[in-house]
């Protein structure tokens, strides 16, 4: 019997990592995946959740966050492929020209 | 140490040190499979707590098709390694520690907040009844991301269109 | 041993079920290579592999030497650890999907503990097959990717693509089976189509009561073909094309792992369709009455096969054919004699007709590829998403107003 607040410590723990590469990773795509990890972390604390309350309500939640997920993944990509189209560089720190 | 606590344990350990992997690995390709097995892991884990569909959506949706767009886009665009630039020095002793400061704290908070669950049954959640929360009490919202996709869609679409009027 | 066995359940009972079932399920996947060269070669007016033992039977044996032994070339600048994993992946999760298909509906018991013909029986079996063929994607992909090289490039970007899509309305065509059964479980689709209509047609999907699914079954196996990547839908692989494909730079034994991956997941569709729309393994005459001689028509085929190898291979050219072709006659009327004793009749009927089914299927699939000529990729890509895909859904639409009509 694996207590819950075993599941919520890992979702947790991937949230952070997930937040570490945001923060530290340069390439843009790799930044959109640390997003994606981060809104997983948050579907398995979801899921912990509806089997700690024993309500289905969180699995609904989570399958709306999967679907809202797919069409976010696909519209981000297609941004950066169109800035990447454009500035020819992958690298964030180089879409800088509404810097001064 | 029953099955289910060494398959969790088992499970949570992939899916760390993946995303641990997602962050070390300078190649976004790398990356990409680091996440891929998180996600698998992920489904694993959903599958020790019951939610036996959601885990399957999670490994055939989420691993299956949004990350196989991640592998065309890296593929597509010729994404090449990062280069290797040091960290600032202010990143190094301060960013890292603070960053990982965070990631125990949030851990811990939620952990404590799960302590006050008891150990709830251990049935797998019944699909049938999922799928009548979808289409009766939440039909609304799921008709409203139907919507959402189909304008994602069309949005990805034009948007990735090379202008050949241009 | 009952004993060790009830505590150890997994070791005793599960492993050795996996061991049997892979050795069968790996054996089959070198003999079907040998039955696709054999029907597209007669298909063609020609023999087939002849020489290699008789009829060509050690001809699987010959090519998996000849992929042990070949040099295994690497290409320049591919990512080692992306070039390895490919191959592995395809061929992991194709043989892996063989789990959780039920062969028969027989409890039986092994060492005291009763367990049922097949690996798992999942609640959600369908999904996992659903799963497993969605990541099998990146065994394609990746592997064009790694080679470092423009056609393997194009290869597998053309085939992925052309596998996420046709996914769609793969999975689509189920979905009025799903509602006719109401689960996801196999074991139990199966079951919901036991029964026949007016005493004699077969209850199974194909002919539902609610609305036959007819349109779901040509949506399926068309998507299915599509997604195995094989013929006619196998331009982004075939050999007169992009030149091999996605496996271009791939040379022996990671090249033939990609090769056995797609027959397995050949087998699996197969597999799946009797399961979904064929009634599995349930036998298509009722067991009542008048067909009641139904029951040893198992043990009847095993003798009329092992005769006509007999008489067969007694008047066989070489001399090795003399001696192997009637010895395995002899084997096939021994295999007869066994499914006469009262105990393993029972338990074979189940696995006879399912395996009788997919081997049906198996021979359409290399029917199609020797018959019809190559689709061209926007062609494959246009009738994925433009027909497959709005039949798909008109059949589920038809299929659940039916449902809601007939009340069933």
């Amino acid at each position: 019997m694996v207590p819950v607040s075993y599941y919520l410590a890992l979702s947790g723990v991937l949230f952070g990592l997930g937040m570490i590469a945001f923060v530290f990773k340069r390439n843009i795509i790799s930044i959109f995946m640390a997003i994606e990890l981060m809104l997983n972390a948050v579907n398995l604390a979801f899921v912990a959740f509806s089997r700690a309350l024993g309500q289905l309500q969180g699995q609904v939640f989570v399958f709306f966050v999967i679907v809202v997920a797919a069409a976010e993944a696909a519209v981000g990509l297609a941004i950066i492929l169109v800035v990447a189209r454009n500035r020819q560089t992958l690298n964030v720190e180089r879409v800088d020209s509404l810097k001064h | 140490m029953t099955l289910q606590l060494f398959l969790f344990f088992i499970f949570a350990a992939v899916a760390v040190a993946g995303a641990v992997s997602l962050i070390l690995q300078r190649h976004p390709i790398h990356s990409a499979l680091s996440l891929i097995v998180v996600m698998v892991a992920l489904g694993g884990l959903y599958l020790l707590l019951g939610a036996e569909f959601i885990a399957a959506v999670q490994i055939i949706v989420y691993g299956g098709a949004i990350m196989v767009l991640f592998v065309f886009v890296i593929m597509l665009l010729n994404a090449r390694e990062e280069e290797r630039t040091d960290f600032s020095r202010m990143a190094r002793w301060a960013g890292l520690p603070l960053a990982g400061v965070f990631l125990v704290e949030v851990a811990y908070g939620l952990a404590r907040a799960g302590s006050r669950f008891p150990p709830a049954a251990n049935a797998p959640f019944s699909t049938r009844e999922l799928a009548g929360l979808l289409f009766r009490d939440y039909v609304f919202p799921f008709e409203l991301t139907s919507f959402l996709i189909l304008i994602a869609v069309l949005g990805a679409m034009v948007l990735a269109r090379r202008d050949e009027s241009e | 041993m009952n004993e060790f066995a009830s505590q150890h359940p997994v070791l005793l009972v599960a492993l050795p079920k996996i061991v049997v079932l892979l050795f069968f399920l790996v054996t089959s996947l070198a003999y079907l290579t040998w039955f696709e060269r054999k029907v597209v070669a007669h298909i063609q007016t020609r023999w087939g592999p002849y020489r290699v033992g008789p009829h060509g039977l050690l001809q699987p044996l010959a090519d998996g030497v000849k992929f042990l032994f070949k040099e295994d070339v690497t290409p320049a600048g591919a990512d080692k650890f992306v070039y390895f994993l490919a191959p592995f992946l395809s061929l992991s999760l194709a043989i892996t999907s063989i789990a959780v298909i039920p062969f028969g509906p027989r409890e039986f018991t092994v060492f005291g503990q009763p367990t049922h013909l097949g690996i798992t029986d999942l609640n959600i079996g369908l999904l996992v097959l659903f799963a497993i063929t969605s990541m099998g994607v990146y065994g394609v992909a990746l592997a064009g990717w790694s080679s470092n090289s423009k056609y393997p490039l194009l290869g597998g970007l053309r085939s992925s693509a052309q596998m996420v899509s046709y996914e769609l309305a793969l999975t689509m065509s189920v979905v009025g089976v799903l509602l006719l059964a109401g689960t996801f479980n196999l074991t139990e689709i199966i079951t919901a189509q036991s029964g026949f209509h007016w005493g004699f047609l077969p209850r199974w999907n194909i002919f539902a009561a609610a609305f036959p699914q007819v349109i779901g079954f040509l949506c399926f196996f068309i998507a299915a073909v599509a997604e195995t990547n094989r013929a006619p839908f196998d331009l982004a692989e075939a050999e007169s094309e992009l030149v091999a494909g996605f496996h271009t730079e791939y040379a022996s034994f990671k090249f033939a792992m990609f090769f056995m991956a797609e027959y397995a997941s050949m087998i699996t569709v197969s597999c799946l369709a009797t399961i979904l729309f064929f009634g599995g393994w349930l036998s298509p005459f009722p067991q009542i009455g008048a067909f009641a001689w139904t029951h040893y028509i198992p043990a009847a085929a095993s003798v009329a096969a092992g005769l006509a190898l007999v008489i067969h291979g007694l008047r066989y050219g070489t001399i090795p054919g003399r001696i192997v072709l009637p010895a395995l006659g002899f084997l096939l009327c021994g295999v007869a004699g066994l499914l006469l004793r009262p105990g393993i009749q029972e338990l074979a009927q189940g696995p006879f007709w399912f395996l009788l089914k997919v081997g049906i299927f198996l021979f359409i699939y290399v029917w199609t590829r020797g018959t019809l000529p190559r689709l061209r990729y926007d062609q494959l890509m246009a009738i994925g998403w433009k027909l497959l895909l709005p039949l798909a859904i008109l059949n589920v639409v038809i299929t659940s107003l039916a449902i809601l009509w007939t009340g069933r």
